[in-house]
């Protein structure tokens, strides 16, 4: 692999928040990046083209998705257990 | 100043091929969304919505109408067809020339040009039927009722995503209310139920995979569905004159545009067209009794709508009904106003509230009576039909028992 899962997921959330990826923090929230809902449905379009990758999300019920959204790194962890999953 | 009234009705949609049909299923409360029967549904993630069943365009039409007439405007010719033989109007002479037709759609011929894309792209073919333009535009239903019916007037298409129908139908009450028309044609249809179309509405991540729940807490999104609804609007005059049978009269219309977001609905958007509907009728929101509700289901417009009910109502807001049939015929877009403005015709006229099914958590965000699951028996005077689409435009009619 060129690139590990989280530098790939921490560059698609730095573009829909307008930073650099160096300024992207593990800890962060959505919220604390700016990304709306709409940069959020767009993100998640990103990761499943760069992953080729399903995730599961409802824009309508954001907390009871599998996909945990709360901060980068859970962001990071969910698409690492996708990538795992849907490699099996 | 003219007032206006309905003389005709007519609908095809997921709940019945006439209105007879659809008042019955909604007094039942009945559901007409279901599993999609379209090709490659398999490659779809959501794979519900509210069809037209037990449909075949060639009982209804033959090969040269098939060859021009799109899915949607097959339903449009369906219901314009009960809409106008229940008016009783023959357009000729000076009525045909003061008499028009303008309907709402948002997606037009989606269907022709999902299937024609598919030919030239995936298949490979360097040519397709020679009828594909005049078949997929947006105005083709309009321009195929007023050549069929003889509608010389003003005709038109209004596309306006999910409020299409409601600013259709609202222009056909200022063309007849400001004297520019007698009689005019209005409604909207929509067909995007095609591989295609729910492939792209997938994308926004705001569909529900099992049911269309307005105003319920555990909501999860829109279904979409398809169909038509078609009125004639008349001149209350001439409509006396003649001994017509009247099912309403329109009695107001307000638009407005949140000028905020392409997609997030603004409560103070529908809260100025709500309350401009009340003006334009001249009556105070204590005289309504119904609202057909714009209710999608999902998280962002039930809660928002609430909100701007609770802001224009006040203390009334407590007493009004409000309900979304989108639970039963799922959101038929550029259609959705004019099979909604059905359930208000029902209100008015045979004193029966549709209900909003699929009702199952109350929400704190949507605290009001939402006519859950069962439908109610009450004497209406007054109601609006709420339509707010996306791109912030919001069409809010109002209408009077006659």
């Amino acid at each position: 692999m060129t690139e590990n899962v989280k530098n790939r997921v921490i560059r698609i959330i730095a573009e829909q928040a307008l930073i650099a990826p160096g300024d992207v923090a593990m800890d962060q929230s959505l919220e604390d990046l700016s990304i709306d809902s709409m940069a959020l449905v767009e993100a998640i379009f990103a990761i499943e083209e760069e992953f080729d990758i399903q995730v599961p999300f409802n824009a309508n019920e954001p907390d009871k998705s599998e996909f945990d959204i709360s901060t980068v790194a859970t962001i990071v962890a969910a698409v690492e257990m996708l990538v795992a999953e849907q490699k099996a | 100043m003219h007032r206006v009234v309905i003389t005709g009705a007519g609908t095809i949609n997921p709940l019945g091929h006439c209105v007879a049909a659809t008042f019955e299923a909604m007094r039942e409360g009945r559901c007409g969304i279901g599993p999609l029967d379209i090709r490659d549904v398999d490659r779809l993630s959501i794979k519900i919505g509210g069809q037209v069943r037990d449909y075949d365009p060639h009982e209804r039409f033959n090969r040269q109408q098939q060859a021009l007439y799109d899915r949607f405007t097959q339903f449009t010719m369906i219901a314009a067809k009960e809409a106008i033989e229940q008016s009783g109007l023959e357009f000729t002479g000076a009525l045909a020339a003061e008499s028009g037709v303008v309907f709402g759609t948002s997606g037009g011929g989606l269907t022709t040009q999902d299937e024609n894309y598919r030919a030239v792209y995936e298949e490979g073919k360097n040519r397709v039927h020679p009828f594909i333009v005049p078949k997929l535009m947006n105005n083709a239903a309009a321009s195929h009722v007023s050549m069929t019916w003889n509608l010389k007037g003003p005709s038109f298409t209004v596309a306006t995503a999910c409020a299409s129908s409601n600013h259709a139908m609202g222009q056909a009450f200022w063309l007849v209310r400001n004297g520019a028309a007698r009689a005019m044609v209005t409604g909207g249809s929509e067909s995007m139920l095609c591989f295609g179309g729910v492939k792209a509405w997938e994308g926004l991540r705001v569909m529900s995979r099992d049911a269309c729940r307005p105003f319920s807490a555990n909501r999860n999104g829109m279904v979409q569905g398809e169909g038509a609804g078609v009125f004639v609007f008349e001149e209350y005059e001439h409509a006396r004159a003649r001994g017509a049978n009247i099912l309403a009269e329109v009695v107001g219309f307000s638009m407005t545009s949140d000028a905020a977001d392409i997609v997030m609905p603004s409560q103070q958007g529908a809260a100025r067209a709500m309350a401009g509907a009340l003006r334009d009728a001249g009556i105070d929101a204590g005289q309504v009794e119904y609202i057909n509700a714009h209710g999608t289901g999902t998280a962002a417009n039930d809660k928002t709508e609430c909100a701007a009910v609770a802001n224009v109502f006040g203390a009334h807001a407590d007493k009004v009904m409000i309900s979304s049939t989108k639970s039963m015929h799922g959101h038929l877009i550029g259609g959705t106003g004019a099979v909604e403005l059905l359930a208000v015709v029902m209100a008015l006229k045979d004193g029966v509230v549709a209900p909003t099914i699929g009702y199952q958590e109350p929400d704190p965000e949507c605290a009001l009576d939402v006519v859950p699951n069962e439908a109610r028996e009450a004497k209406v005077t007054y109601a609006l039909s709420n339509a707010f689409a996306f791109g912030g435009l919001n069409a809010v009619l109002a209408l009077k028992k006659m």
